[in-house]
Formats: C-alpha cells, structure tokens, sequence
C-alpha cells in the first residue's frame, strides 16, 4: 500500500459506527492458511514441489538433485501444453486438442520442408499458424455457435488427430535427415550451456566439439556442462512467465479472469467476452504448436503417432488441476501449473529411480489430482 | 429529499418520448414517456410484468426500442448496447451486481476501462496502471464512506452483500457522469446493509448525479424519492410526489385498483 488507508478509515469510522469489517471474524492459523492460499493459489503446488524434491532427494541421495535437468527436458512438453490448457481453463472451458495440435503441427513443419520444400523457417511460422488457425475454429465453435468447450474440443481432437495421420501418410521423418536437412527444426533440443562451453573452449584455441562432460579441466566449465538445460526448456520457463505477466498486468489478463468468473457479470461490466475467448483458444493454439516444435528437439524426429496426440491433453489437465487452477474457472496462477507439471516429473523420475513399480507413480498422481481439487474446493469456501 | 430543490422546468437530463416494445405478439413497453430531472431520485415502481424493466433495459442500452426516442441532455440519443449508454455517461448497476467476485475490487471497478500506464510501459508492454487505478479507487471508495474495506485488492467475494453493492455503486458514481440507474439494490440485503445502501444512494445524490431507483420496497422508495414513476401496462400511469401520497395508494395505482386524480 502506497498511500495512508488509515487515514480514510478513521473519519470513515466517526461517521458510520456499525460498518461491519470483512476480515474481523477471521482469527486462527487454519483462517489464515485459507486466506493465504486464496490469495496465492500457486502457494499449494510450489510447497508440494519442495516437499517431493526434497524427500526424494533424502532418499536417494543428492544424485536425485542432479537429476533435475533432466526432469525439466522430460516435461518441457507437457509444460508448454499445460500452459495453453491454463488459459482455457481460466475462462471455464477445457481443451482437449491440446496434443492433437502439438502433432499436427510438428508433422506440418516436418513435411512443409521434407514434401514440398518449403523453406524451414517459413515451415515453422506457418506451423505455429496452423495451430493457431485450430484454436480459432475451437474458439468460434466456442464463442459463436456457443458449444459446451468439452464437446468442441473433443470433436476438434478427433478431427485433428485424424487429419494428421491422413495427411502425413503414417510417414515418420528421421532424426538424421532432419539434422542434415533443417537443423532449425531440432533446434529448441539444443543445449545453450553445452554451446557456451564449446564456444569457450574453442576461444581457447580448443578445436574440437565435445560430447561428454568432466573432460575440461575447469570447476565452472564442468558445472555448465552438467546444467543440462536445452532452448525447449528455456522457452517454456520464458512462456510461463510471460504468460503469468500477461495475465497479471495487462487488461487482456483481467479479461480472461473475469470471463472466467462469471461471463455475464464480465459482460455487462463492458468485456468483450466474445472477442476474450477468440484471443485465448488462438493464443491456446499457437502455443500447442510451439509444443509441436518443442517435440521435434526433444524426439529429434517427426512422427504422427507421437503419443502426445492421444494422452497430451489429459497430462495438460493433471498438470492444471495439480498446479491448482480451477476448473469452474476464474481462478488460480500459471506458476502454479509450471509447479504442477514439474510434481508430476519429479514424482516419475523419482519413483523410477527409486526402483518403484511405475503403478505407484500413476497412483500418487491420481491422489495429488483429488487432493487438488478438494484443496480448490475448500479454498473457495471462503466466499461464503 | 426535498422535491422543491428540483428544477422542474429545466429541461430533463434524460427523457423518453412513446417507446414502444414488442416481443412478438407481447407489448412490452407501450407509447411510454419517461423524464427524469437533475439532480433527483426518481424511483419507478410497477407490478412484476408491468414492463419496467424493459424501460429500464431501453434506458441503460440493454434492449433497443422499436418505436419512440430517447433524449440525453436535450440530444437526441439511441445506444445500441449498454457500453455506448456508458459511453454517454449513464451507468447501471444490475441486480446481480455485474461483478467478478474472484477478481479483487480495484479489478471489477475497472473493468473493462482498465488504465494503462503512461509510456512504453503501457504502450508496448500494455502493463495496467496499477498503483493510480489504486488510488482511484480508493478515493472513490472513501468518497462514499466505503473505506471500512480494509484492502482495494481483497477479491469481492470476501465482502458481505452490502459491501459488493457498494463497490458496484462506487463503481457506477465513479464513471456516470449523467445518470445512474439502479436495479433493486436493496433485494438481497438485510436490514442493517440496506440501511447502508439507501444512506449510499442519498450520498450519490448529493453530489448531483440524479438516479433511476427500480425497487418493490415501498418503505424505502418512499424513504428515498423525490419523485414516483407508476408503470402500469407498458406505460407511465402517472407520476406521484411521496409527500402527498400514502405507501398504499402507491400501490393501488400500480396494481390498478385505484384511478389517477391528477393527469
């Protein structure tokens, strides 16, 4: 608070002695707690996080530590496509093409340049074109013929999915054409640290490029090598926080909040509820297609049976719900959700590191869902 | 409260000559005129389907009229939607309160006319303005005697009925310039906050903003009004001055068991 509130209360209170404060009733830890989450809905997921990083890291020694880049490639993916179902779910829809958009377009990148030699830097924007053109369809489906998001989304799902085994002719492009062909395309799977590296190195007089770590003979250059961070990951953090940035300060963020909320309050206070949603499933689209990218780094290869068309939007939603976005809307940070996603590769790597049957990671996520969501419940009790 | 400070012959702030609605074979509004004076409450009241709510819809930009014209200041008006009514300076406060109860009280007061911080800070980055929109909000706020809200960024769901009224009249006596129209404020509120609401409506009065009150509570129109707009069947039966009128005879007219004596 900038200026004096006191101020204002005191004569507020002179006058009108039977005003009933909001908060007077509020007394006790449990209250407190409850306020505090309502208020930083990211708080639940980001205290899990920490609590699972460090039990695994007291159980399996400071190796599980290491490991946590690791863990950042393994859900940059489903990252990048929870940050997208964030948005729908924001505005009290869901969106359950987020993976079919992720592989349809990597398979329009992939085969714009490999089919009809189109230049790879053109392939990709008009990939994320694609996606976005997707997400437009969903939206006006959404917005204008006003279909439950559900039902669009899962017509839009099978659509896409289907159009993308079609139209790829079931063809996978190989890791080793594409790194000779359209290096660009792998590109969000390279290692800027590994880069760093060499690029020292090679200022040093050093020619050749290296390929495992521990050879340099320097602490620093050794601990870069070891940071194990690609572009992919970068972009997905940089997304995340625009995005968090987007929806906190700007109007365009209020507008999602509120359309959330309650759509008709948010049209009548003068929203463009119409136009809001359009720009959220473009938006929503263009980002499944910077997966789609991101797939192509991580897989090295295009293919159209890439699992993530069929189970990525259910891995959206486990992210969203554990990252403590609400899914009646209006509420919840996309922090959150980043935290989310990373639970959720952090309880897989974990689990398998340990030796644990892969059942038991599936298990406890299905637990931190419910969990989630009678958190979400109890936090927005506090309203009544 | 005191009808005899109200400039009958001024010319209306906002009036309405023969708006006529139809929903199909139903007459909403028939041949209705409607004036209100600077600087007055006037309260309509009418039976349920009597139709006042349609003129309040074609008033505050809802709901176009088939027939008939609107004048705003002697100009000759016609809104489309109740963001151009808006634009005009005529603001509403729904009876669901049109607010975002997630979203806190600096947010719904700005909604929809977010301010964006001076430069490229708010050109290029389209960042809100959030610290002046505080202080806007504030000083409106407290205008009103609201300030017993202790935080701006409480979301409104944590304020208690009377609260979220206030908050959305503050929000409609911070940008009606002209008008504000208000839409049952009292229904949903006990005692004590009515009470609060209707010492809130005096207040917005009393910095010359006159205001459209739709309210069934007779006890509190009678309270508050200069003036009492009768609708009855789609039009204005008459319009009555509380002080010569009883609560009863109020309600006889609208439900049409009494005559009018005066044209």
């Amino acid at each position: 608070m900038s200026s004096d509130p006191t101020d204002h209360e005191a004569s507020v209170r002179a006058r009108r002695t039977e005003a009933v404060a909001a908060f007077e009733g509020r007394r006790g830890a449990i209250d407190r707690l409850q306020h505090a989450l309502h208020v930083t809905p990211a708080l639940v997921p980001l205290i899990v996080l920490t609590v699972a990083i460090l039990g695994f890291t007291w159980f399996l020694g400071t190796r599980f530590l290491e490991q946590l880049p690791l863990i950042m490639q393994q859900v940059q993916i489903v990252g990048v496509l929870a940050a997208a179902q964030s948005l729908i779910i924001l505005t009290a829809g869901i969106d359950l093409s987020v993976g079919a958009i992720a592989v349809f377009s990597s398979v329009m990148i992939g085969q714009l340049s490999f089919r009809y030699g189109v230049p790879p830097t053109v392939s990709i924007a008009l990939g994320l074109a694609i996606g976005g053109a997707i997400g437009a369809v969903s939206g006006w489906l959404v917005s204008r013929v006003k279909l439950p998001p559900f039902i669009a989304t899962l017509g839009m799902w099978q659509i896409v999915l289907a159009t993308n085994y079609l139209f790829s002719r079931n063809e996978t492009i190989r890791s080793r054409e594409i790194r000779e062909e359209a290096p660009m395309f792998q590109w969000l799977g390279v290692k800027p640290n590994e880069q760093l590296v060499n690029w020292i190195e090679a200022s040093r007089g050093i020619e050749w490029e290296r390929r495992r770590p521990n050879e340099t003979d320097s602490a620093v250059l050794d601990f870069l090598w070891a940071t194990n961070i690609t572009y992919g990951v970068l972009l997905m953090v940089a997304l995340v926080a625009v995005l968090a940035y987007a929806l906190r300060a700007t109007a365009w963020g209020r507008h999602v909040y509120a359309v959330g909320d309650d759509p008709e309050a948010a049209e009548l206070a003068g929203v463009n509820v119409r136009r809001t949603l359009m720009s959220v499933y473009i938006l929503a689209g263009v980002i499944c297609a910077l997966a789609g990218w991101i797939m192509i780094g991580r897989f090295g290869s295009v293919s159209p049976s890439a699992s993530t068309g069929v189970l990525g939007n259910i891995q959206s939603i486990t992210a969203v719900v554990i990252g403590g976005i609400s899914l009646f809307g209006g509420r919840g940070s996309i922090w959150g959700v980043f935290f989310g996603a990373l639970i959720v590769g952090v309880f897989e790597l974990g689990l398998r590191m340990a030796g644990a049957d892969a059942q038991w990671t599936y298990l406890l996520i299905g637990m931190l869902i419910i969990g989630a969501v009678a958190v979400d419940q109890w936090i927005r009790k506090v309203s009544t | 409260m005191d009808p005899e400070g109200i400039d009958m012959s001024a010319q209306p702030i906002l009036a309405a000559k023969g708006l006529t609605k139809r929903y199909g074979k139903v007459v909403a509004l028939d041949r209705c005129d409607f004036e209100l004076y600077p600087g007055e409450i006037l309260a309509v009241i009418g039976d349920n389907g009597a139709g006042k709510s349609t003129l309040i819809k074609c008033l505050s930009g809802a709901v176009t009229p088939d027939e008939g014209e609107m004048t705003l200041d002697g100009q000759t008006v016609a809104f489309a939607s109740p963001t151009e009514a808006r634009e005009h300076g005529i603001e509403t406060v729904y009876q669901t309160l049109a607010v975002s109860p997630a979203l806190s009280i600096v947010d719904n007061i700005f909604m929809g006319r977010e301010k964006r911080r001076p430069g490229w800070r708010g050109s290029v980055l389209r960042q809100l303005d959030k610290p002046a929109m505080r202080a806007f909000a504030r000083e409106k706020l407290s205008e009103l005697g609201l300030m017993t809200i202790q935080n701006i960024d409480q979301p409104v769901e944590t304020l208690s009925g009377g609260q979220r009224q206030g908050v959305a009249v503050a929000r409609a006596a911070a940008f009606g310039s002209k008008v504000i129209i208000l839409d049952e404020p009292t229904a949903a509120l006990g005692v004590k906050e009515s009470r609060r609401v209707l010492d809130l409506i005096q207040d917005v009065r009393a910095r010359g903003i006159p205001i459209i009150l739709i309210s069934h509570n007779m006890p509190h129109v009678f309270e508050v009004a200069d003036r009492i707009h009768v609708h009855r069947l789609g039009r204005r039966l008459s319009v009555i001055d509380p002080k010569a009128h009883s609560m009863s005879d109020a309600v006889a007219l609208m439900t049409g068991a009494k005559e009018i004596e005066e044209a």
